[in-house]
């Protein structure tokens, strides 16, 4: 029983080191898309002060919009210019209806807020489009979809599909450009100061109104990305909203306010739950990929309350 | 002029102290009781009972148990469903292996263990707080689901992977399984929600209840006065733990009859705690308030497009619903943040003072 769980793992590792590698590819893209989702949590959190628990349904949202537009006849890049239209109208909605008139509720009735704001998409989503699962247009937006071999070693092979590749790239663009969007600009700078301190920054002219909207409509092109990237490899459907969840771990381990945090987390949720199922699931019958990142984030956790890029929490009396 | 304490005086502690000092509130406690013990059994008829009222309040229950933690000690929970689960095939396994024994004490006792698995997973609540917490509940939500999917010996290697509840009798009358009648049914649910609702509202108002609105109010402050954050987080975990594991035999034990790992699933987690926001964080009534709202009004949406005469496919009713549920959830956050328990409050306020404006 020892053996099985501290040697033979990495024993295996060593002898198949191919498999080991395709392993920590797919960890790497797993984890990948679930920093994509912390990622539009991030954003708004950073911002309102929401914990927005409907980035998940945003993102199948956003994907549904994207195929449903398509399969009415819209050409894919002007039913991507409208997938984006709607998350912008989404997100102006959001904020005039939902967080507006809830500004300086506590956490939990906000959190509450987009866990009804969930309901509403989901109810609207599958009223609109249907709930079956669609196949996502990948080859009419142009990406790629085949798959490489890489020969490794003697007789290993390494495949890389393309989309995942694509993926990858796609996210580090999108990290780039958010990170150029806060720092370098005036809007950035201005959701920055927001982000510190509401009152200060409504005292220097910012609008928070205006702000939030911006913030919002930011999550929902992550969204849209992340819809796209992940409908490519599996299907769109709402069962997306569950892998949503993974988020959350990935949040608590970067820190609810680092979008490195974010980035970071991600990758080590997807590379520990990978090789955690593949090398010590079959000890407890398979499947522990449904709870291992949380407790993965739980450990983390133990050790650093704030996560690891968080702010540290200092509380007075 | 309807609701006015005035002239009713109190002539010892005792008096003073009582659970409902106003006679209004006892008159109409009272009232409530007698509609739920004998009104509906003797005019509501078997569907009322079974989809409305037996559900109703198991739920009631189980967004008590998550009160105490969410409501009175501030620790936010999203593994409700999975406490629940615990006390599901914790009864079953109870009674599986102990036929003879009465089902009824191993439904109250299978709290015991869903309790202790509670307090588990409470640990980490001593050094992570908020929304970290929440996350850390989800941790509780998914490896129990897990194991009810994974452990064979759970559901007693049943081929379908889920627990059929058998035929149990107790006091001369069949209380469980297919053949139990759905007003036997309610009367348990009923006799098991009420009692522990009483226990609940005098332990709430104690010493107990009392430090946990301190550590809920403020944690460092109580622990300076004494109280310990440690045995006082985990008791809180364990006693919400308890009484969402009844409620959880008793969802499948005299409602569902069977029932499968994705009975239990994060959904119900987030159901209950719809139901806690929307009565009211820290109400007992709020809890039955919430749970009224949340259960009966999606039954209540499946029903209009027939009576008004549209036809209407079923899955678009219940697309709408979710709709409709989802908005009225933000819209009541909007118009009341602390739930129906505070509108209730403001209704009692100009009781009191009607016919002038304060």
């Amino acid at each position: 029983m020892l053996y099985d769980i501290f040697i033979d793992p990495f024993v295996q590792m060593y002898e198949m080191p191919d498999f080991f590698l395709q392993v920590l590819w797919e960890g790497f893209v797993a984890g990948i898309l679930y920093a994509l989702i912390a990622l539009g949590f991030v954003l708004i959190f950073k911002a309102s002060g929401v914990f927005n628990f409907a980035q998940g349904i945003m993102v199948v949202f956003a994907g549904l919009t994207l195929v449903g537009l398509n399969e009415n006849g819209v050409p894919a890049y002007l039913a991507l210019a409208l997938t984006i239209a709607a998350m912008g109208i989404l997100a102006y909605g959001v904020e005039r209806v939902v967080m507006r008139p809830l500004v300086n509720q506590p956490d939990i009735i906000l959190l509450m807020a987009t866990i009804g704001l969930t309901y509403f998409l989901i109810g609207f989503g599958e009223f609109v489009f249907g709930g079956e699962p669609k196949q996502m247009i990948t080859e009419e937006l142009g990406l790629p979809t085949g798959s490489t071999a890489i020969e490794f070693g003697e007789r290993g092979l390494v495949i890389l599909q393309h989309i995942d590749i694509a993926a990858a790239v796609i996210a580090v663009l999108m990290v780039a450009a958010l990170g150029i969007f806060f720092n370098k600009t005036r809007i950035g700078r201005a959701l920055r100061a927001v982000a510190d301190d509401h009152q200060a920054a409504l005292s220097v002219g910012i609008s928070l109104n205006q702000i939030w909207a911006i913030v919002w409509f930011a999550a929902g092109l992550v969204a849209l990305a992340t819809g796209i990237m992940w409908g490519a490899r599996s299907d769109v459907s709402f069962a997306l909203e569950i892998v949503a969840f993974k988020a959350l771990p990935v949040l608590i381990l970067g820190g609810f306010t680092s979008i490195p945090g974010a980035i970071v987390g991600g990758l080590i949720i997807g590379f520990g739950e990978k090789i955690g199922e593949l090398y010590w699931g079959g000890l407890v019958g398979g499947g522990i990929e449904s709870w291992l990142a949380y407790i993965i984030a739980l450990i983390f956790l133990l050790f650093r309350p704030q996560g690891l890029f968080g702010e540290r929490i200092i509380e007075r009396v | 002029m309807f609701y006015r304490e005035a002239g009713q005086f109190k002539t010892s502690y005792k008096a003073d102290q009582a659970l409902m000092p106003i006679l209004q509130d006892r008159v109409g406690l009272l009232v409530i009781l007698a509609v739920a013990f004998v009104v509906i059994p003797v005019f509501a008829n078997d569907f009322f009972l079974t989809s409305i009222m037996i559900p109703f309040l198991v739920f009631s229950l189980a967004a008590i148990g998550l009160n105490v933690l969410t409501g009175f000690c501030g620790q936010l929970s999203l593994g409700t469903g999975a406490f629940m689960g615990v006390g599901a095939y914790a009864a079953y396994k109870l009674t599986s292996i102990f036929p003879d024994a009465n089902v009824i004490l191993m439904v109250l006792l299978s709290g015991v263990f869903s309790a202790a698995i509670g307090a588990v997973f409470g640990l980490p609540s001593l050094r992570i707080k908020g929304l970290y917490l929440a996350v850390t509940t989800l941790a509780a939500q998914f490896f129990l689901e897990w194991c009810f999917i994974r452990i064979p010996w759970l559901y007693n290697y049943n081929a379908s992977g889920a627990i059929e509840i058998p035929h149990r009798e107790a006091f001369g009358v069949v209380v469980s399984g297919a053949e139990a009648t759905p007003i036997v049914r309610y009367f348990i649910v009923l006799g098991i929600t009420a009692l522990i609702a009483y226990l609940m509202a005098n332990v709430l108002r104690g010493r107990i209840g009392r430090s946990w609105m301190m550590i809920r109010d403020m944690d460092i402050a109580a622990e300076l006065m004494g109280i310990r954050p440690l045995q006082t987080k985990l008791m809180a975990f364990a006693v919400s733990s308890y009484i969402c594991g009844v409620a959880g035999a008793m969802m499948v034990f005299f409602w569902l009859n069977a029932a499968e790992p994705s009975s239990y699933s994060i959904s119900l987690s987030f159901q209950i705690l719809f139901m806690v926001i929307l009565g009211g964080l820290g109400s007992l009534s709020g809890a039955f308030m919430g749970a009224a709202f949340i259960w009966i009004l999606p039954v209540f949406l499946k029903f209009i497009p027939g009576t008004i005469g549209i036809n209407v496919a079923a899955e678009t009713v219940e697309h709408i619903t979710f709709m409709i549920v989802g908005a009225l959830i933000i819209f009541f956050l909007i118009v009341e943040p602390h739930g129906f328990a505070r509108l209730w409050q403001i209704a009692k306020q100009k009781l009191r003072v009607w016919p002038f404006p304060y």
